[in-house]
């Protein structure tokens, strides 16, 4: 009889167990699990894409290591008349916090100025995807992403007006 | 293993009541089963709590009974963090440890072993199946060269037993790791296989009443080695069939995946290896986002992104694979349970997602432009 009843509570513990497991976020380990906005933009990733790096108004930033298993390409497209990034692509070799970051990244920097991007912080991209101390370091490798291309397209920009002042002198 | 875990709750170890002589009788029997699937005496088995215990009384153990004579331990690079690391701890009291690297297909040189003995050699330590890349070492050729040499021969044979065929008296294994839930037992029991003729003495890691011939002590669990003696004896019993069926579903597997994808390399030799260890690396991804993907199917990666110290896996560097393929790799498993859909399933979820991650990829984009990889000057070196 009392093997019965014990039978029936480990039942019933496995199923709130399982009960509780989904309701917590998805991982691929338990002591990392993904949040869900890092698995929204693993999912449905924004502004997957590649321009042209040779024109003048698209600044191309490419950060990272294979060997570390990070790499990030991210591009804007700068209106030169205005100075705002009109569009934004990126490509990422990484994981799931690394193609969410950069993903991320190109969300947020469209329709800014190139001041307003580059003061755009790791931990804002960190705090928004809910990343563990051990994936921080993708939205720090995102931030720099930004940055490279802001310096990019900022140094073609003014090559090309040095070349046009040297060609009407 | 139920009735032991109810109403067959005697110790083991409990000679003066019938309680304790039938939960003694079930453990004996289950002894003879693990002893039976590798050719041993059933005298020669001692229950550990896994194979983790095991490979450290292997290596401590018998470094430390001979360690007045000898000083110097034979491993190779690739072995199970277990071993590496009572193999650390060996160095940390001034023995000398040898660790062999292995070939580019995942195979430790017979020739390197033999240069390698010393006088002073106490034990050789191989895994018998690479648990992350499946690749079989020679054992037959190494026990055979310990025995020549009277050098003691380890292997741990965690992921080999009930799969391979394993016959310690033919391949000359003096010491051998085994672990239950690799074969379908229950987690937290294994066992030691100590030969008896010639001797093999080790000191034990715990002491105290006694118990398996004094090399460790503890009361035995009843209900876990019994779980392991069915274990054994089932594997006895269908590793034939087994080894068809895995064999089958890991062609299907990469031909599944080969056919619809390009630039997938196996990892580790494709002669020598266990089947249902599958381990594969796709060109331009990265492994941590495509196990993401296969979250419905129970795989690993050698990623760095997916250990926690970011280091990518010191198999695959032993491997000498390329540093950006050595984050791309995934393990698939397969097993006596997996069925076609099964493996159908994770076969389409790969491609599927393989291709979607390499679209998102400036890797992949590079290498379709032409662009060596490996000219380029990256911003952050590891």
């Amino acid at each position: 009889m009392s093997l019965l009843r014990t039978a029936r509570a480990v039942a019933s513990v496995s199923r709130q167990a399982a009960a509780r497991s989904v309701a917590a976020p998805v991982g691929v380990t338990g002591a990392r699990a993904y949040h869900a906005n890092v698995i929204d933009h693993y999912d449905n990733p924004r502004n997957v894409g590649s321009m042209d790096k040779k024109d003048v108004n698209v600044g191309t930033g490419l950060v990272g290591a294979p060997a570390c298993g990070d790499v990030m390409k991210l591009q804007i497209r700068v209106d030169p008349e205005t100075g705002t990034i009109t569009e934004s692509v990126f490509k990422t070799f990484g994981c799931g916090s690394a193609i969410a970051s950069s993903s991320l990244a190109t969300e947020w920097i469209k329709g800014k100025g190139l001041a307003e991007a580059g003061s755009i912080k790791n931990r804002d991209i960190a705090k928004e995807l809910r990343l563990p101390p051990v994936k921080l370091h993708c939205s720090m490798l995102a931030e720099d992403a930004i940055r490279a291309a802001i310096k990019d397209v900022k140094s073609k920009q003014a090559a090309s007006v040095e070349t046009v002042k040297v060609a009407a002198a | 293993m139920l009735p032991h875990l109810t109403a067959q709750y005697g110790n083991p170890h409990s000679r003066t009541h019938a309680y304790g002589w039938e939960s003694e009788a079930a453990v004996e029997v289950a002894r003879a089963q693990v002893a039976a699937l590798i050719g041993a005496d059933a005298k020669e088995i001692v229950f550990t709590s896994g194979a983790t215990e095991a490979n450290n009384m292997a290596v401590k153990g018998v470094a430390a009974f001979y360690a007045s004579k000898k000083r110097h331990v034979v491993t190779t690079q690739t072995e199970h963090k277990c071993v590496l690391d009572s193999c650390r701890q060996l160095e940390a009291r001034g023995v000398d440890v040898t660790y062999l690297p292995v070939a580019k297909d995942g195979l430790v040189s017979v020739d390197a072993v033999a240069d390698a003995l010393r006088p002073d050699t106490a034990l050789v330590s191989v895994m018998a199946v690479n648990n992350e890349i499946g690749v079989v070492q020679p054992l037959a050729e190494l026990g055979a060269l310990c025995r020549a040499r009277s050098v003691f021969f380890h292997t741990d044979g965690a992921q080999a037993l009930g799969k391979i065929p394993l016959d310690v008296g033919a391949l000359n294994i003096d010491l051998m790791s085994l672990s239950a839930h690799k074969i379908y037992g229950p987690k937290g029991v294994g066992a030691l296989y100590v030969r008896r003729r010639p001797r093999v003495r080790l000191e034990p890691l715990i002491h105290g009443g006694g118990q398996e011939r004094g090399l460790r002590s503890g009361t035995l669990p009843p209900a876990l080695a019994v779980g392991f003696g069915a274990a054994c004896a089932v594997a006895a019993r269908d590793m034939g069939a087994d080894e068809a069926w895995i064999g089958r579903l890991a062609a299907r597997l990469l031909d599944g995946l080969t056919s619809q994808i390009e630039q997938v390399f196996i990892n580790g030799s494709t002669s020598d290896r266990y089947a249902g260890n599958l381990n594969v690396s796709f060109a331009g991804i990265e492994g941590e986002s495509l196990l993401m993907a296969l979250k419905d199917v129970a795989v690993s990666s050698g990623s760095a992104c997916t250990s926690a110290s970011l280091e990518p896996s010191y198999v695959l560097r032993a491997l000498g694979v390329d540093e950006e393929l050595a984050h791309t790799s995934i393990r698939f498993g397969l097993g006596r349970f997996t069925t076609e859909a099964e493996v159908d399933y994770a076969v389409e979820l790969a491609v599927k997602h393989v291709k979607r991650l390499r679209d998102m990829s400036p890797l992949w984009e590079m290498m379709q432009e032409g662009v060596d990889i490996k000219s380029i000057q990256w911003s952050q070196e590891h």
